[in-house]
């Protein structure tokens, strides 16, 4: 398996002082769907964060380390972030739609980037939407408002206008925490399409998910890196106490 | 015992909460009936034509409005012209760029500012701003339009920031990281996401400071230099002119109580109440329109 993202040694503290990761290593298989999960305040939120440097906005004390994806560190202040969220796109917990139609929702990544040519937006728009498995649902209505979509839709829609950036890693902090199983189950099938083409690293909202969607997984407590390992492997024989505690639901 | 006092409570108190909401509306009904019961006969006793003309010069019975609507226009629309982009780039320097600390430095700096009196911001105009304009700019004075636009375009600042900030301040900060997240820069993020989701509150600030310009009085008598002539040519910027509302306080002491001109001030009065009244109106339709958009959007 080649490594997309290759993760050493990375620290991070916050402003207040709060050290949410410490001294983690790890290595993020292509074409996978990695999982990393642990209870709350473990700092997989943060992690991912880091990786589309989304954390410089926010008040960090220090970021130490190096984040590879293919082999640049995107850590390097020379990193031209910009083209870097193109790159590494992120579906938040709650869908962040913006307040315009549907199409405008696709085709807003494009446009900042300067794209104008209508064909290729549409196409753009088009292809996002079909491999978030929501084409069938809204291709007769491109021009209502995005917000008159269902919250499972809406969430789709989100993954559907990372898509059409066409970027290659796709991060998304629980981003089914909000639906209910029926819109998880599209998201999810979505996901192992997307697969093929993609680097996916999900935070996932239960142990259930977590154990259902991994091809690679990731155990994540206050801030430390507890175990790593193939998804099959992890949750059904764990190497580490800790991480069959909470697999099987003894603590968390 | 204590039930009957609850009871005692129970009846009143919401019933004095209805009285004074509607008392504001009888005060305003009540202001608009004095002023068309003491502004209308002006339209009896003055030709239409004579009232609606160029030559203001009451002594002489000569009282035509246009140069007075016309001041206030002037002063008016120059003051917007520096207040809105002033203030809200001001507005979104200090809730999407500057660090915390500057901002929370700003913040009631801002609202202080707001709160000066205007009169006193008079005295800054006629010392410092117009002998400036009048060097700088070589008039024969410097007691016109712009200083009068310069000065009350001050006067809004305030207001624009204080109301615009608070808008953006309420956008969720989600709306931000989204943007970001999709490899929008900082200022695309601002003028794309953060600025149109806060549309109505912008809108309200703009209106206020609308306001606030066009019922000004104190500050534009003094500055700018009260010649009622007519101002529609751009060059009306550097030449005295004379608004509305400052006729009415120079004039009003001095009028014989039922005289033609005492009912041509308040016509006077009642066009401006019509002006600010059509700002109002156009301002809340315009803000529900987009706060209805607003609010299905956060639901
Ligand atoms: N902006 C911030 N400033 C200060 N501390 C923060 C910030 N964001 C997160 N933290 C802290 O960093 C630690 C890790 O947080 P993080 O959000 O990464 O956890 P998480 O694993 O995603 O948790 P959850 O499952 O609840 O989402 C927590 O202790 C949290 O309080
Ligand atoms: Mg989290």
């Amino acid at each position: 398996m080649v490594d997309k993202i290759v993760i050493e040694n990375l620290n991070l503290q916050y402003a207040d002082g709060t050290e949410s990761l410490r001294d983690i290593s790890l290595n993020i298989p292509a074409n996978a769907i990695s999982v990393l999960f642990g209870p709350a305040g473990g700092g997989k939120s943060s992690l991912l964060r880091c990786l589309n440097r989304l954390n410089d906005l926010t008040e960090v004390q220090t970021v130490a380390g190096r984040i590879l994806l293919d082999g640049e560190d995107i850590l390097d202040p020379q990193t031209d972030v910009i083209a870097l969220r193109r790159k590494v796109g992120m579906v938040f917990a709650r869908p962040v739609v913006l307040p315009l139609t549907i199409r405008g929702n696709l085709t807003y990544g494009l446009e900042l980037a300067g794209e104008k040519r209508k064909s290729r937006l549409d196409e753009a728009a088009e292809r996002g939407l079909k491999l978030a498995a929501l084409w069938d649902e809204v291709r007769d209505r491109l021009d209502d408002p995005a917000i008159a979509l269902s919250g499972g839709q809406q969430q789709r829609l989100c993954l559907a206008r990372v898509l059409a950036n066409q970027p290659e890693v796709i991060l998304m902090d629980e981003p089914t925490s909000g639906l209910d199983p029926i819109s998880t189950g599209k998201v999810e099938a979505a996901l192992q399409e997307l697969k093929k083409d993609y680097t996916i690293l999900l935070v996932p909202h239960s142990v259930q998910q977590a154990a259902r969607t991994a091809d690679f997984a990731a155990f994540f407590l206050q801030g430390e890196l507890v175990e790593a390992a193939e998804g099959k492997e992890l949750f059904t024989h764990p190497k580490q106490k800790r991480t069959e505690d909470y697999v099987e639901g003894r603590f968390g | 015992m204590a039930q009957k006092k609850l009871n005692w409570q129970e009846f009143f108190i919401p019933r004095l909460i209805k009285a004074s909401g509607y008392s504001a509306i009888l005060f305003v009904a009540l202001i608009f009936f004095f002023l068309l019961r003491e502004g209308l006969p002006a339209l009896t006793e003055v030709k239409l034509g004579d009232l609606f003309a160029v030559r203001w010069y009451p002594i002489e019975s000569h009282f035509g409005i246009l140069p007075l609507i016309t001041g206030s226009l002037i002063v008016t629309l120059g003051a917007m012209l520096i207040a809105i982009p002033f203030g809200i780039g001001t507005a979104v320097f200090m809730s999407e760029i500057a660090p915390r600390w500057l901002r929370e430095i700003l913040k009631p700096l801002v609202e202080l500012l707001g709160g000066l009196p205007s009169v006193v911001l008079g005295f800054l105009g006629i010392l410092v701003l117009s002998p400036y304009l009048r060097v700088f700019l070589d008039l024969p004075t410097g007691l016109t339009a712009l200083a009068g636009a310069l000065l009350l375009g001050g006067i809004a600042v305030p207001t624009i920031v204080s109301i615009a900030e608070d808008a953006l301040d309420a956008v969720p900060y989600s709306y931000r990281e989204g943007a970001w997240a999709m490899g929008a820069t900082r200022w695309q993020t601002i003028w794309r996401v953060t600025l149109p989701a806060a549309r109505s509150g912008v809108l309200t600030a703009i209106m206020l400071g609308v306001g606030r310009t066009i019922g000004e009085t104190m500050a534009v008598m003094m500055v700018t230099g009260n010649a009622p002539v007519l101002a529609i040519a751009l060059t009306s910027l550097f030449h005295p002119v004379r608004t509305m509302t400052a006729t009415i306080a120079a004039e009003m002491g001095e009028v014989a109580n039922g005289s033609v001109h005492y009912h041509v001030l308040f016509f006077i009065g009642l066009v401006l109440f019509l002006i600010s009244l059509v700002v109002n109106v156009t301002a809340s339709s315009v803000v529900f329109k987009s706060k209805k958009r607003a609010e299905r959007v956060l639901s």
